[in-house]
C-alpha cells in the first residue's frame, strides 16, 4: 500500500499527535512509514505541517506536490495553503473555524475562513467540519486532532484500521483522556462516514 | 533487537549509543537539539552527557575525552560550529585517539537560522572528513561508520545532517541495551597533545598525505552509490538525494550518483561513475560543493563533460531543495514532460500571513513593553540577540533594532554607545544566551566604560530550542540537581553597581526599574525574571467586561495572540490566554480583569 497523508494547521493545534497516531497505526499493520514535522521557530503561531508517507516507495520525507491522498486541515486558510499537495481525486478534511493571526487583529482584513471554504469546495472533494461544535461535548478544542482523524478515517481514505488507531490512542494518550479521545474519534468517524462522493 | 520509530536526530543518537559512545556534549540549536535529548531519554550505562554552556566548551570537553580514548560526540547547529571553530581547527592538527564525531546540523532555507552556511566547507577548510546522511536510516548507520573512520585515521570527523533529515521520522532497529565502551585513559605525551608551531608544521603535511588515502578509502565507501545508467547523470548528496530519487522513480535513463562523504572527495569513485557521461547536473543545497569538485576533476583529467548546477543557474543558490524543485530542475535537465498530478491552485485567494510571534502570556512581551513605555520618544538603541525574544522585533512591539549572532546584543550596544554618546543603548539577552556568550561582553563593557542598560530576559529555560536546562536552572543532563548559577551574582562579580531584578508582568515596577537605570552612568542591569509560559501552569484567564469602550489599545500596544476581534468586539481567546495580566495594566478604562486562579 502507498498512502500520503498531509496534516496542516497552526502551531499549537495538536497536529503532531494526529500524525504520530497514523504513523504508529500504519506501522503496527506492517507498513513502512516515514513522516516529517515542522519544528522550531514556526511553531510559535506559524503554519505547521506533518507529512505521513506509508509504503516502500517513499524517498522524500516531504510529500511531493500533487501526491497526497488525504489532506487533514485544522484551519481553513492552512487547507488552501497546502492544497497543492493534494492529488486529483484526493479528499480534504477541513475544520471551518479560523485561527486569526495577530496581524489580523492589528489591521483587519476581515479574514473569517469563509472564502477559503468556498474555494476548497470549488476545487476538490471536501468534508467541512465545525471543529468547535464537534468538540463542544468534550469540553475542549484539544480533542480536535483526534476528531478530525476520525473524520478522515470515516471517509475510507486513511488506509489504516480503526482498531489500530484506537490501540495507538490507548498507548499514547494520558490515561484520563483515553476514553474522551476515543469518543472524539468515533464522533468524527460518523461525520466522515456520512460523506459521499 | 528493538525497532524504534524515531526522528533523524534520534537515529543519530541511537547510532552513537550503538557505537559505544562514552561522552556526548553540545549546545541546543535547531535542527540539532533532539540528539542529546534522545540520548538522555534512552536507557544507557557509562555515558556522560551534558548541555555545555556553548559549542566551544562542548568541543573542548569532548576533545579531552577523545584524547583519553573515549568515543565522544559533540552536537550543534551549523552556526555553533563557528563558535567551536577555534578548538576544531586546532584539533584537526593534533588529532584524536577515541573516535570524535562533531555533528553540525545545516539548515537550508534557512528555516530557523541566521545563515545558509555549508558544513562541508568547514570540513575542507579544516582538512577533516565529513559524512552527509540522506535519511534517518542512513544517519543511524553512518554515524557508527564515522566513529570507525575517526579512529582509523586519528582525526575528528564532521557529520552534517540537514534539517529535513534531522526532523524526518523513520524506523531503525537497535540493540536492546546500550553501554559506553571501556576507556583506556589519557596517556601523557607532550609531543602529541600540546600544539606548537613545529607540531602543526609536521602534522599539516601528514594530514594532506592522509587525506589522499581517505579519498581512496571513501571511493569504496558503502554509502557512496551510483544507480542507473545513461549518458546523463545527477550528482547529489544528503536530503537532495532523497528528492532526486523520488523524482527518478519515473525515469531510468539517467545515473544517480550519491556522495555520502563529500570530503575528502572520493575522486576515483566519481570518475568511474561518470565514465561515459557527457552531461552532469549537480543537485545540492547550500553551496556548489560537489559541483566545484566535479569541475576540478574536469580540469585535472581533461574530461569532456558539461556541468549544470548552481554556477550556471540550473539550481538556485539559496533556499532548500524539495521533491518539487527536484521534479522541476531534474525534469528540465532530462527534457522530460511530466503530467501534473495535482490540482491547479494558481487562482488561490490571498492567504493570511502567519509570522511567528511571541506566545500569549510570554513574559518577554512585558519586558519589551516596559522598556518601550519607559523610553517613549527618547533616542534609544535596542540591540537584540538570539532566542525567542528575537520575535520582539515584530509590530506592534518593534523593539529589536539589531540581531547578529549569539551574545552580540551586549557588545553591539557598546559599539553604538562609543559612536553616539546621546542615545541610550539597551541590550536584550536571554538567560541561556547570557551563559553561552554574554558574560565576556559584560566584562568588556565594564572595562571599556560603556554606558548601557543590560536587560536579561530570564525565563528560566532555553525556550526557543525546546526548553533545555542551563546553568541557571539547577538541573543538568545527568539528572542531577545542582547549584543554580546566579546571573545576579555574576553581574555583581563583574562589578556592576546597579542590578535590579523585577517581575516583567508588574508593568509599573518594570517601567520604574528602566527609568532608574537609564538615569545612572555606566553599565546597569535589569533582570526581568518570569518563567516561560510553556514550563509553568497558566495563572487563569483574563476577562473583558462591559466597561470595554472598544478602543483596541490592548491589541495595538502589545499584539498578544490571545487578544482577538470577534464580531467587532475585543475578545480574549481562552484557549491561548495564560492570565499574565499585562493587558489589564494597559486598558485605560479598567475593563480587563480576571486571572482568577481556576
Amino acid at each position: 500500500m502507498n498512502k500520503d497523508v498531509l496534516i496542516c494547521g497552526v502551531g499549537g493545534q495538536g497536529t503532531v499527535l494526529a500524525s504520530k497516531l497514523i504513523a504508529a497505526a500504519a506501522m503496527a499493520e506492517g507498513n513502512t512509514v516515514h513522516s516529517a514535522e515542522t519544528i522550531g521557530m514556526a511553531q510559535r503561531g506559524g503554519p505547521v505541517t506533518s507529512h505521513v508517507r506509508i509504503g516502500d516507495e517513499a524517498y522524500s520525507p516531504l510529500i511531493p506536490h500533487g501526491n497526497a491522498d488525504v489532506l487533514i486541515a485544522f484551519e481553513p486558510a492552512e487547507a488552501v495553503r497546502n492544497l497543492g499537495y493534494l492529488k486529483k481525486g484526493g479528499v480534504v478534511i477541513v475544520n471551518s473555524n479560523p485561527t486569526k493571526p495577530v496581524t489580523e487583529s492589528l489591521q483587519e482584513t476581515g479574514y473569517d475562513g469563509r472564502d477559503m471554504i468556498d474555494y476548497l469546495k470549488k476545487k476538490c472533494a471536501c468534508v467541512v467540519v465545525d471543529g468547535a461544535g464537534l468538540c463542544a461535548s468534550f469540553g475542549s478544542v484539544k480533542f480536535l486532532n483526534v476528531a478530525l482523524l476520525g473524520v478522515a478515517y470515516g471517509t475510507g481514505r486513511l488506509g489504516v484500521s480503526e482498531e489500530s488507531i484506537l490501540k495507538e490512542i490507548e498507548a499514547r494518550v494520558p490515561a484520563k483522556f483515553i476514553e474522551l479521545n476515543k469518543s472524539a474519534f468515533i464522533k468524527g468517524r460518523e461525520i466522515g462516514e456520512g460523506y459521499e462522493n | 533487537m528493538k525497532k524504534q520509530y524515531v526522528m533523524g536526530n534520534g537515529a543519530i543518537a541511537l547510532g552513537a549509543l550503538s557505537a559505544g559512545v562514552n561522552l556526548v556534549s553540545g549546545y541546543p540549536g535547531t535542527p540539532s537539539s533532539e540528539i542529546i535529548e534522545t540520548i538522555s531519554k534512552t536507557p544507557h550505562e557509562n555515558v556522560y552527557l551534558e548541555w555545555s554552556v556553548n559549542e566551544k566548551v562542548a568541543m573542548e570537553v569532548a576533545a579531552a575525552a577523545s584524547y583519553s580514548g573515549a568515543r565522544s560526540m559533540v552536537t550543534m547547529k551549523q552556526m555553533g560550529l563557528n563558535v567551536a571553530g577555534d578548538p576544531l581547527m586546532s584539533m584537526a592538527y593534533v588529532g584524536v585517539k577515541g573516535g570524535l564525531v562533531v555533528v553540525s546540523a545545516d539548515d537550508p532555507g534557512p528555516i530557523s537560522s541566521q545563515t545558509e552556511q555549508d558544513t562541508r566547507r568547514y570540513a575542507s577548510f579544516a582538512r577533516i572528513p565529513v559524512f552527509d546522511p540522506s535519511s534517518p536510516e542512513e544517519a543511524f548507520e553512518m554515524v557508527q561508520d564515522a566513529f570507525e573512520y575517526s579512529e582509523k585515521y586519528a582525526t575528528p570527523v564532521l557529520f552534517r545532517p540537514t534539517t529535513r533529515v534531522c526532523h524526518a521520522y523513520a524506523s531503525v532497529t537497535t540493540k536492546e541495551e546500550f553501554s559506553g565502551r571501556a576507556v583506556e585513559g589519557f596517556v601523557k605525551d607532550s609531543s602529541k597533545w600540546v600544539i606548537f608551531p613545529r607540531l602543526s608544521f609536521a602534522n599539516h603535511a601528514k594530514m594532506e598525505e592522509r587525506n589522499v588515502r581517505i579519498a581512496e578509502d571513501f571511493s569504496g565507501y558503502r554509502f557512496n552509490t551510483c544507480e542507473g545508467s545513461g549518458s546523463k547523470a545527477v550528482i547529489t548528496s544528503g536530503i537532495s538525494y532523497a528528492y532526486a530519487k523520488e523524482y527518478l522513480k519515473k525515469h531510468s535513463d539517467v545515473r544517480l550518483i550519491k556522495l555520502g562523504t563529500p570530503y575528502p572527495f572520493p575522486e576515483r569513485f566519481v570518475l568511474e561513475s561518470l565514465e561515459g557521461v557527457s552531461e552532469v547536473l549537480s543537485f545540492e543545497e547550500l553551496s556548489p560543493f560537489l559541483e566545484e569538485n566535479v569541475l576540478q576533476l574536469i580540469g585535472k583529467y581533461h574530461l569532456n563533460l558539461t556541468v549544470h548546477g548552481k554556477l550556471d543557474g540550473s539550481v538556485p543558490h539559496s533556499g532548500e531543495n524539495s521533491a518539487d524543485s527536484a521534479a522541476k530542475i531534474i525534469g528540465a535537465f532530462l527534457g522530460a514532460s511530466d503530467e501534473a498530478t495535482g490540482i491547479d491552485v494558481s487562482d488561490m485567494p490571498k492567504l493570511p500571513a502567519r509570522p511567528p510571534v511571541l506566545c500569549a502570556g510570554c513574559p518577554h512581551r512585558a519586558s519589551f513593553y516596559a522598556v518601550k513605555k519607559a523610553m517613549g520618544k527618547q533616542k534609544s538603541y535596542f540591540c537584540g540577540d538570539i532566542g525567542c525574544y528575537t520575535l520582539g522585533n515584530a509590530k506592534p512591539l518593534d523593539m529589536v533594532d539589531t540581531c547578529l549572532c549569539m551574545g552580540a546584543g551586549i557588545t553591539m550596544a557598546q559599539g553604538f554607545d562609543h559612536i553616539d554618546g546621546e542615545g541610550t543603548c539597551f541590550a536584550f539577552v536571554g538567560d541561556s544566551t547570557f551563559f553561552a556568550s554574554g558574560i565576556t561582553g559584560v566584562v568588556n563593557a565594564v572595562y571599556n566604560e560603556a554606558d548601557m542598560v543590560l536587560c536579561v530576559l530570564d525565563n528560566s529555560t532555553t525556550a526557543m530550542t525546546g526548553h533545555q536546562p542551563h546553568p541557571g536552572t539547577g538541573r543538568n543532563m545527568m539528572g542531577d540537581i545542582v547549584e543554580k548559577v546566579s546571573i545576579e551574582k555574576i553581574l555583581e562579580g563583574i562589578g556592576l553597581k546597579k542590578i535590579i531584578t523585577v517581575d516583567p508582568l508588574d508593568l509599573d515596577a518594570s517601567v520604574a526599574a528602566v527609568k532608574e537605570c537609564v538615569a545612572l552612568p555606566g553599565v546597569k542591569a535589569i533582570i526581568f525574571k518570569s518563567p516561560c509560559i510553556a514550563i509553568t501552569k497558566p495563572k487563569g484567564k483574563m476577562k473583558i467586561d462591559d466597561k470595554c469602550i472598544g478602543c483596541k489599545k490592548c491589541i495595538r500596544e502589545i499584539g498578544c495572540p490571545a487578544l482577538i476581534m470577534v464580531d467587532g468586539k475585543v475578545t480574549i481567546d481562552e484557549s491561548l490566554c495564560t492570565g499574565c495580566g499585562l493587558c489589564s495594566q494597559i486598558c485605560p478604562v479598567g475593563a480587563i480583569g480576571g486571572a482568577c486562579h481556576e
